[in-house]
């Protein structure tokens, strides 16, 4: 039968790209050994990245699992544009979680102010998801080389049907053996780009020529500037005080969170070979611009002790 | 930075944190710039806190908040730092002998491992370990980093005794294929690391360094037998790939190419590769490490955790095995317990049969009997299993010659084992 002819050209030999086929790997383990497995789509290049390399690990079979997006409703619309439009293009399915609907129903209260961000309200929307479509595993594109609470994290995260990770009680993982064996109410967080660098996924994102949100790439934007760094001024989402003065900037946002918590940079790269070339001389780490992370050392574990990704 | 995207190295560093092994990981990341501005800022900001009147690199790395309060590393961490060469991955283990199952979790996944000793106490029970362990899982590569040499004032008569005591437990060990290279350093001042010393112009081998970026990987990677085990089957039922059936999983031990005459297991079946392909590419062959989809010419049953190997070199067939374990779980190894033993991606139902010792991790290796292992205890076990393995011994083919057991209740990851 000829469908070798439907696969583009005879190559000698595969190129062995170590994290790539290890990301792939871990794919497939999980489509090996989870009923309902779930990729947590951001619309962030480190969420695009993992579907891409679903794709691939897949291929020429569809992506076996559906993406879930929990929105705070403080989305940039670039990336909410970008996601509906990658979602049709693979014929995916997409659920989406909103954390406005928790505020509404009162489950959750808003922060006020200042600092204000629905970055922590997204856990209760993220465990209601789970628990309502009975996802056991939910695949993520967190990188142990973010921030020192994900330096130690596993590739396949137990957690308790509180979302709840234990620091103490992770399985070991040794050589390549993945035991995502768990009982009922548990389920597990996936990292399958847990070894790969912000550069690293840059250098894919490139090399892949993968299309990603205008927001990571500089452009002009009204932006005011608090605590020495630069924000958009978008006030439906960012509270900003009257003294902080808006002014235009040529920016472009390294991380993407929400936008009442993610910075940008002042930045020339208008196309991705400049952004990367902008990475690779960086001297300030990505999670730097979140200030989230910024407001306490141990921020992100506790957050995820409390069940976030 | 962008041709590094297929160069990776993983390490591994073993030592306490009085070994300055935090230190020296914080320097090599100080000294080849990839400490970012705001961390440096925040490790300035924490070495004022705590009194220091030096850069203590070692609040680099240190991450959970209960080891932070502690002053010790208690899981294995993950480093992740590149030159213009290539990109590291260090595994950073703790060094007590209480955590020596981190130590074998962080070793495993490691191509190359660092062994710290403080020039002050010379190889101590602790090195031993590290190095048996080392030794156990063959690990090709080995630099013994002899830190502290400023306290001890750089002299090299006391660093070729340290050399020469290390040297008594690489005569005495059972793997003798191990690259070992001993370099003195000093962490805090930056002797050697990244930097040639001034104060050390008697050594005249590299810094560790230079070292680690001449490391070829080719070298390290030894040949053994190809070991393609099933994770997934790929059928898409399109009308375009209507009768397209891969098995994707990734490639082990050695290279396989289209046309070779492959043998299924445990069906015994034989068949010949008929395609490789990686995403929408089809390839003539693909090596060890790769990440591949291959079908089969003949129509034949196979399912995840089935094994394919070349015709003329199948692997071990049993269903009794023996097996050095590294136990990790608090609930100790008793013989009759059962576990799921999971080869790969493979799960198979066992039972301990036995016991035989229980290990000694100093250099000897000196056995005792025992009736059960604790946590962090080494032992050589006999394991009934419900099905037939195909396995290599481990010192054959590490992909295919490994184990973990898993705890049928908790489901925890209970042990590893390594296949004599």
């Amino acid at each position: 039968m000829g469908f070798t002819d439907k696969f583009r050209t005879m190559n000698e030999k595969v190129i062995n790209n170590p994290l790539e086929d290890e990301a792939i790997y871990i794919f497939r383990e999980v489509a090996g050994q989870f009923d309902k497995p779930v990729i947590l789509f951001s619309g962030g290049k480190d969420s695009i990245t993992l579907v891409r390399l679903a794709q691939k690990a897949f291929y020429p079979a569809k992506i076996p699992f559906p993406l879930l997006h929990i929105d705070t409703g403080h989305n940039f619309p670039e990336t909410i544009e970008f996601r509906d439009k990658l979602v049709e293009e693979l014929e995916l399915e997409l659920h989406v979680h909103y954390v406005q609907d928790n505020i509404d129903a009162g489950n959750v209260q808003e922060e006020e102010g200042k600092y204000a961000s629905r970055n922590i309200l997204q856990t209760d929307s993220l465990l209601q998801a789970i628990e309502k479509h009975g996802f056991d595993a939910c695949i993520g594109g967190a990188r142990r080389d973010e921030e020192k609470a994900r330096a130690k994290e596993r590739v396949f995260s137990v957690r308790d049907d509180f979302g709840q990770w234990d620091e103490k009680n992770q399985r070991p993982e040794v050589f390549d053996m993945l035991n995502g064996r768990i009982n009922f109410g548990q389920n597990v967080r996936v990292f399958p780009i847990s070894n790969w660098t912000e550069l690293d996924v840059w250098s894919y994102i490139q090399q892949e020529k993968m299309e990603i949100p205008s927001i990571y790439f500089a452009h002009k934007r009204k932006v005011f500037e608090r605590d020495g760094m630069i924000w958009s001024a978008h006030d439906e989402y960012v509270f900003r005080e009257d003294d902080e003065v808006v002014t235009e900037k040529i920016v472009r946002f390294r991380t993407v969170g929400d936008m009442s918590c993610t910075a940008a940079v002042e930045s020339l790269a208008f196309d991705i070979d400049k952004v990367v070339e902008e990475i690779a001389a960086s001297t300030i780490s990505e999670r730097g611009a979140r200030i989230d992370d910024k407001r306490s050392e141990a921020a992100m574990e506790k957050r995820k002790q409390q069940g976030y990704f | 930075m962008i041709e590094n995207k297929n160069k990776v190295l993983k390490l591994s560093t073993a030592g306490s944190v009085d070994d300055g092994k935090s230190t020296l990981i914080g320097r090599i990341l100080y000294d080849t710039h990839s400490l970012t501005d705001d961390k440096l800022e925040a490790i300035e900001r924490s070495s004022k806190q705590k009194g220091y009147d030096y850069l203590d690199f070692s609040l680099a790395t240190d991450g959970l908040v209960a080891e932070r309060e502690q002053g010790i590393t208690i899981d294995v961490a993950h480093i992740y730092f590149s030159t213009a060469n290539r990109s590291y991955i260090i595994a950073d283990t703790p060094g007590h002998v209480e955590y020596t199952r981190n130590m074998v979790t962080g070793t495993s996944t490691s191509q190359v491992s660092i062994i710290l000793i403080d020039a002050r106490k010379g190889v101590i029970e602790q090195t031993k370990r590290h190095f048996f362990i080392n030794n156990l899982l063959r690990t090709k590569e080995v630099v013994v980093a002899v830190n502290k040499m400023d306290l001890i004032d750089f002299d090299e008569e006391k660093y070729n005794a340290i050399v020469a005591d290390f040297k008594n437990l690489i005569d005495a060990a059972e793997y003798k294929n191990q690259n070992i290279t001993f370099i003195p350093v000093s962490a805090l001042h930056g002797d050697n690391v990244v930097e040639k010393s001034e104060n050390l112009t008697w050594y005249q081998g590299q810094t560790m360094m230079e070292h680690l970026e001449n490391i070829r990987i080719e070298d390290i990677q030894e040949e053994a037998k190809a070991r393609f085990q099933v994770q997934t089957v790929i059928r898409p039922k399109t009308d375009e790939f209507h009768d397209f059936r891969g098995y994707a999983g990734k490639l082990k031990g050695g290279e396989l190419k289209v046309g070779d005459d492959v043998t299924i297991l445990p069906s015994g079946r034989k068949t010949q590769i008929k395609s490789i392909h990686f995403f929408d590419q089809a390839y003539l062959s693909a090596s060890k490490g790769s990440s591949i989809t291959i079908t089969l010419t003949d129509d034949v049953n196979v399912s995840r955790g089935d094994l394919i190997v070349k015709s003329d070199e199948l692997p071990k067939e049993e269903k009794q095995i023996r097996a050095t374990i590294c136990w990790m779980d608090n609930q100790p190894l008793a013989a009759s317990s059962t576990y799921f033993l999971q080869h790969g991606v493979k799960l198979i139902k066992s039972k301990v049969k036995s016991i035989e010792h229980k290990i000694s991790t100093e250099a000897s290796g000196a056995i005792e009997p025992a009736s059960e292992l604790k946590m962090n205890d080494l032992g050589l076990v006999k394991i009934q299993l419900a099905q037939e393995l195909h396995f290599d011994a481990y010192g054959e083919n590490k992909g295919n010659g490994a184990f973990i057991l898993i705890d049928t209740k908790s489901n925890t990851t209970a042990g590893v084992g390594f296949i004599e």
